[in-house]
């Protein structure tokens, strides 16, 4: 994209319109929609609620809820590097 | 005053206490700026955080000394809802992943310092911005307040009693943030996230080795709960409790980042992708508060009984510190004191700057000084910062403590009802503003109306109930009050949210129908995506006001 409105010439230095672009091409990524995952796993109780299967004598309402932690650690992690200008 | 305390422990917290305070005056000189007589420098640290420092301020914002404390007294108290923590801190970061890095570029284009500026500028409606920013400082003060709650269950635990030291270490934290602004949080938080992060590693280890491993511990809060009569503890969620639970997580989450403190964290960051990768890093912190939580059980396990306070009650918020008291040696025990007394410290601090700024930007520039110089500017929020803590600390030493708490647990509720003008609005400029207007005072009149509702019950062991208070007991509403024939109950503060945004919705088609005038929408689509570098950022000098 060439930006060379002479009416904005600090567009021109610069490249504004390319960073914006870009940004806002990242912000409407499909991959994005990868970020509800972390709240399906969590929001909906009746998934995790219960104390079998345990893991070390952990009840699975924690240990799950501790493994929805990591997953969405990877989750944000994976839209943040396909996303990143 | 000091009948009965450990020296050790005493000794190590005050050493650790006086090199922390010694940090916030010095972060005066730290990344200095050519002038701190700014707004954007006292009350956003020069807007250029980069990763690091922007997540252990994060860090250090969210997680609070309050909740280090409450949360395992939660599930001291009533077993797996207190876990709710967990999701709540789950959900959060993927929500506002997208959502807060809009708001990041509008704000860098035009300069906003609060939510409140955004609104102002984005639905033209200085009525409107008035209620963002007096919601914000409202739902803060108590926040601010009880951090001293969590000073003050460490000093109990340390067997310190009366209000002198807590006004000590409160005029110290007042004096160096007054002076240092930001920066004093922001390098105190380094040394707090540390000594977190060790105290709750080593506890996790030590204590369940020492009390005979997790199945003893779970089992201690299995027995503990199957003796309870109260139908609504356990250590998984009772059936009705599970709607309660999502909306509490949910809720909580969506008004975590509309609290005014985590904005001014967030804009102070140096571009888009500090924030984004933040937000993939800061759940490391949600696994510290899942341990966390766990040390309730801990506590159960442990036989620890909380201190009365001078009301008679017992005082469940000294449960971690008096776990730790038992279970580490004293020169542990005075570390783990200072970490959840110094993560008192920094979110108090940054708390107390986000309501000063809200009071600067939008009532002190909007209605009394409206030529004010960025130095006038910068001094109003310094004054007002000192006025916030004064005022938590009148809130917890006058009044009971317990007024604070129910403030707060209608604080996250409130704050809740700026969503639709602050986070919706990033989106859309749909909603009329008088429609906004009109749903605020429906969330708030619902959400007022839902707690007052909200008893506080205990349940005897012979199976009757006692009210222990009748209103203000919590943020459980149960679906029965509506007339629904449910046992289920629903977090108050959700339910609020979905009135407001009804009445937005009817409002502002009403208001369109009547051709009501709208505000005039001063930012543009491409600024919510502007990044550092672009040449727009800071380049419309002052839209606000």
């Amino acid at each position: 994209m060439t930006a060379t409105d002479p009416d904005r010439p600090e567009e021109r230095r610069s490249g504004v319109p390319d960073a914006t672009a870009r940004a806002r091409r990242s912000d409407h990524h499909p991959i994005n929609w990868l970020l509800l995952v972390p709240l399906a796993l969590t929001l909906f109780p009746p998934i995790y609620n219960s104390i079998d299967p345990t893991i070390g004598d952990v009840p699975f309402f924690y240990w799950y809820q501790m493994a929805a932690i990591v997953v969405s650690v990877v989750v944000t992690l994976l839209v943040y590097r396909k996303t990143r200008p | 005053m000091f009948d009965n305390v450990n020296g050790v422990e005493l000794t190590v917290f005050v050493v650790l206490f006086v090199l922390v305070s010694g940090m916030g005056f010095f972060a005066a000189r730290w990344r200095r700026a050519d002038d701190l007589e700014h707004l954007d420098e006292w009350g956003l640290g020069g807007r250029n955080f980069g990763g690091w420092i922007t997540w252990f301020l994060l860090g250090g914002d969210l997680y609070t000394a309050y909740t280090f404390v409450a949360v395992p007294a939660l599930v001291f108290g009533a077993g797996a809802i207190g876990f709710f923590a967990v999701p709540y801190t789950i959900v959060v970061y993927p929500i506002v992943f997208l959502v807060l890095i809009r708001l990041w570029s509008v704000s860098h284009v035009h300069g906003f310092v609060t939510p409140a500026d955004f609104v102002r500028a984005r639905h033209g409606s200085s009525t409107l911005a008035l209620l963002v920013a007096l919601t914000g400082i409202v739902a803060t003060m108590p926040y601010i307040a009880l951090q001293l709650v969590g000073i003050e269950a460490v000093l109990k635990a340390m067997g310190v009693t009366g209000h002198l030291p807590i006004i000590v270490a409160f005029a110290i934290l007042a004096a160096y943030t007054y002076s240092s602004g930001l920066r004093a949080p922001a390098l105190i938080a380094f040394v707090k996230d540390t000594l977190i992060y060790l105290v709750i590693i080593v506890a996790v280890i030590v204590i369940p080795y020492k009390l005979g491993g997790w199945d003893v511990i779970f089992g201690a809060a299995e027995k503990k709960f199957t003796a309870s009569p109260n139908p609504a503890d356990g250590v998984i969620l009772g059936g009705p409790a599970q709607l309660q639970y999502a909306t509490l997580a949910f809720g909580s989450a969506l008004a975590l980042f509309l609290y005014p403190h985590s904005v001014t964290a967030v804009l102070a960051s140096r571009d888009r992708n500090v924030i984004k990768r933040n937000m993939a890093a800061l759940p490391a912190y949600s696994f510290i508060l899942g341990l966390l939580a766990l040390l309730g059980y801990m506590a159960i396990a442990a036989k620890i009984t909380p201190i009365t306070n001078d009301a008679g009650k017992a005082d469940a918020n000294t449960i971690v510190p008096l776990l730790f008291d038992n279970m580490f040696p004293s020169w542990f025990a005075g570390v783990a004191f200072a970490a959840i007394g110094i993560g008192a410290l920094v979110p108090a601090a940054i708390m107390s700057i986000a309501a000063a700024n809200l009071w600067t930007r939008n009532v002190y520039v909007e209605y009394i000084n409206k030529d004010a110089t960025p130095k006038q500017e910068a001094r109003s929020s310094k004054l007002a910062s000192l006025v916030v803590k004064i005022g938590a600390l009148v809130a917890i030493l006058a009044l009971d403590p317990q007024f604070s708490i129910d403030l707060q647990l209608i604080g996250g509720i409130i704050i809740l009802q700026t969503l639709p003008a602050v986070a919706l609005g990033l989106y859309t400029r749909w909603f009329h503003r008088w429609g906004l207007i009109a749903g605020w005072a429906a969330g708030m009149a619902v959400g007022f109306w839902t707690t007052y509702q909200i008893q506080q019950k205990v349940f005897n062991p012979d199976g009757t109930i006692t009210i222990a208070k009748a209103h203000f007991g919590g943020s459980a509403f149960p679906l029965s009050k509506l007339g629904l024939d449910t046992t289920w109950s629903i977090y108050a503060g959700f339910l609020a949210l979905v009135a407001n945004l009804v009445v937005c919705v009817i409002a502002t088609l009403v208001f369109r129908a009547m051709k009501v005038a709208d505000g005039e929408d001063a930012t543009q689509s491409d600024e919510y995506f502007a990044d550092s570098g672009d040449p727009r950022l800071h380049e419309i000098p002052e839209v606000v006001h």
